[in-house]
């Protein structure tokens, strides 16, 4: 009983740390389809974009985790921005299964490019700092999970600060909420747009720093994976919602990590794809989605 | 170290139509003599894998010499017609064809991966021509897919499986572990397979496999699986696979504090492996290998001086491989005393206990041969020769 238990508190901390990963990925998809209610399925591509670009600011330029990683966001964000203007731009009042299309093409464009510019070697991420195991009792975490954790909670606030006390937060709901009315009353939707790609790539770049730290190896092909995993997580909280994408994250990483405990890790990947299917059937607004009629 | 054949390969098919095809060019005719006998050596010389064409081929060259140095094969000199297959597996097929039909050779080496060399097997099976595959590890490249064996097709390499028996050995007798643990990626061939001959090699030893947990290839997290694995207590843990993952689960084990042996199979070979991993993770991990230049084997130890010395260069894996080949070859000759394909293809059959640069070869009925394998261990992430085991 006493090791069933201590594995259980095992597996929440490796769960939590693989969560909040996905939750920052799902974060810039949510807050895109919030906006443009376009699922950008290059999401997971711009976490992989994030990762090289970390790579070559700590092996290249020579630079630390911290600002290494602010680089990476900052190159990401801009990245997001003209995918943005380029690929959607255009399509903007073209059918939504159209630009959907275009996102998957994106996707392709970026995987492909890369193993082109990169090869499809996997690199080793260099070692930015030595990692600490920490014991708790029979419990172990290392320096990378907390940095991991923390650095999620810190750009979860951050992110639920600007949307939620600056003006360009407030500019933001107010396109996801009525773009017509927004323009109406004088809000720039296209700089809206902008930033938001800007804010979700980042977050993703983030992510994919991060993973470069925590695994030590990256490669162009990285992001599909958490890139699906994190669409799920996305939708298990509520697609369009902040607080849900968090959630979400969290709660199919320590899914994730109990059915490889306590099951087979050959299910984990079902059991991913399972929620998909039961949230969609069950509850399709997502955890804190509220039920809302379509107009018609 | 398969895997990426496999995928280079793919790659290359995907590539074929981009690039453009020249002639068959580089090939050396020479006149059909009395005095010679004509072998053909089709290799990947150019394209994605041409390090190990090459490098077989250099292998092979090298034991051709020495036999016609000694006077050859019952007075006549070998030469040999090399082919480049562009390490296509379809440019493979008319390599071969090319040697055998246009240079009438009498037996056929290479090419260096599986993908090619199943390519090519059909042509000189349907002309009676021996065949060995230096280096192609496939289980299927001998025996046919009802488990009967190809008359002309023969390897100088070991096949996966025996990999497995090797380790549970190691396990078994060297570490003398009872308890052990299985990580293997359940969405590979390669894995699966030794994960299981491993498992029934042990537990036929009085072993116990107390955990068994998969994987997928390009998974990033395995601590879940790890932890689990860590509640069962191993004495050790059997993680058959490719650096990629296995860097990265050898690393994640030692963070969780699983600090019990590691181990593994050839496809760990990659210097990727301590990059990724950290080399204070790799203590206490082995694999197997069948070729280390710290075998003090005195017929290693003369290869690699012999081929320094012709080369000025180390030999690797691959120049042995080739080298035995040409080896079982010339033995065969000899012996047979004839240049018929199915006599020869019997002759080879039946070598028993030949001295090659890796010890000793005799080949069982489905055509592989029976060597010693290395298990070499990671000390600060340096493969170094640990023992050898014969089975």
């Amino acid at each position: 009983m006493d090791t069933l238990l201590h594995q259980f508190f095992q597996q929440l901390i490796n769960g939590i740390s693989l969560g909040s990963i996905y939750a920052l990925i799902a974060l810039g998809y949510t807050m895109i389809y919030g906006i443009i209610k376009l699922i950008n399925f290059a999401h997971g591509d711009i976490y992989m974009l994030g990762a090289y670009f970390g790579f070559f600011a700590t092996t290249q330029l020579g630079l630390s985790f911290i600002p290494a990683i602010i680089l990476s966001m900052a190159c990401a964000a801009l990245v997001g921005i003209i995918i943005e203007r380029i690929a959607y731009k255009p399509m903007r009042n073209a059918p939504r299964i159209a630009i959907l299309i275009t996102a998957i093409g994106v996707s392709f464009f970026l995987e492909y490019g890369m193993i082109l510019l990169v090869s499809p070697q996997p690199r080793t991420f260099p070692a930015v700092f030595t990692p600490t195991v920490y014991n708790f009792g029979p419990l172990v975490a290392n320096s990378q999970q907390i940095v991991i954790l923390v650095s999620a909670i810190i750009l979860m606030a951050v992110l639920t600060y600007i949307v939620n006390k600056t003006k360009a937060g407030k500019a933001m709901r107010a396109v996801s909420f009525d773009a017509d009315a927004a323009r109406l009353m004088g809000i720039n939707i296209d700089r809206v747009i902008s930033m938001t790609f800007a804010l979700g790539s980042a977050l993703a770049a983030a992510g994919g720093v991060l993973v470069g730290v925590y695994y030590n190896s990256i490669d162009p092909l990285m992001g599909m994976m958490p890139g699906l995993k994190a669409f799920v997580a996305a939708v298990l909280g509520g697609i369009g919602i902040i607080p849900g994408a968090m959630i979400g994250g969290i709660i199919l990483g320590v899914v994730e990590a109990m059915v490889s405990g306590f099951i087979s890790s050959t299910f984990r990947d079902a059991a991913a794809f399972g929620i998909l299917i039961l949230i969609l059937l069950y509850k399709p607004a997502g955890l804190l989605g509220k039920n809302v009629r379509e107009k018609v | 170290m398969k895997s990426w054949k496999k995928l280079a390969s793919a790659a290359l098919a995907a590539m074929v139509f981009a690039s453009v095809v020249s002639g068959c060019g580089g090939d050396k005719k020479e006149a059909a003599s009395g005095d010679t006998i004509k072998v053909g050596a089709s290799f990947e010389l150019t394209g994605n894998v041409a390090n190990y064409g090459k490098a077989i081929l250099s292998g092979f060259k090298m034991a051709v010499d020495e036999v016609n140095a000694k006077g050859g094969i019952n007075g006549k000199k070998i030469t040999v017609v090399e082919s480049d297959n562009k390490s296509e597996p379809s440019e493979a097929g008319n390599a071969v064809t090319k040697l055998v039909t246009q240079d009438k050779v009498v037996a056929v080496v290479g090419p260096a991966t599986s993908g090619c060399v199943a390519a090519s097997a059909p042509i000189t099976a349907g002309n009676k021509i021996p065949h060995i595959a230096p280096s192609a590890t496939a289980p299927g490249i001998t025996v046919d897919n009802d488990g009967k064996v190809k008359p002309f097709m023969f390897r100088a390499c070991f096949i996966d499986p025996f990999q497995g028996q090797v380790m549970a050995e190691f396990a078994n007798k060297t570490l003398q572990v009872k308890n052990v643990a299985i990580l293997f990626d359940s969405s590979n061939d390669y894995s699966k397979g030794l994960a299981d001959v491993f498992q029934k090699t042990l537990e036929s030893k009085g072993g116990t496999i107390v955990a068994k947990e998969a994987f997928l290839s390009k998974d990033l997290d395995f601590k879940a699986a790890l932890t689990k694995i860590k509640a069962s207590n191993p004495d050790a843990i059997y993680v058959p696979g490719y650096y990629e993952e296995v860097s990265k689960i050898i690393k994640q084990a030692r963070e969780i504090g699983l600090t019990v042996p590691m181990m593994g199979s050839d496809g760990w070979e990659s210097p990727k492996l301590a990059e990724i991993a950290g080399k204070e993770a790799l203590q206490n991990c082995y694999y197997v290998s069948a070729f280390s230049a710290q075998d003090q084997d005195p017929s290693v130890q003369n290869f690699i001086k012999a081929y320094k010395e012709k080369y000025q260069k180390d030999p690797d894996i691959f120049a042995m491989q080739g080298y035995n080949a040409g080896l079982i070859l010339a033995d065969a000759m000899k012996r047979a005393g004839t240049t018929d394909g199915t006599a020869l293809a019997k002759a080879i059959a039946e070598t028993k206990d030949l001295p090659v640069a890796s010890g000793k070869i005799t080949f069982d009925a489905n055509h592989n041969p029976i060597m010693g394998a290395l298990i070499l261990s990671l000390e600060n992430g340096v493969p170094t020769f640990k023992e050898k085991i014969t089975l």
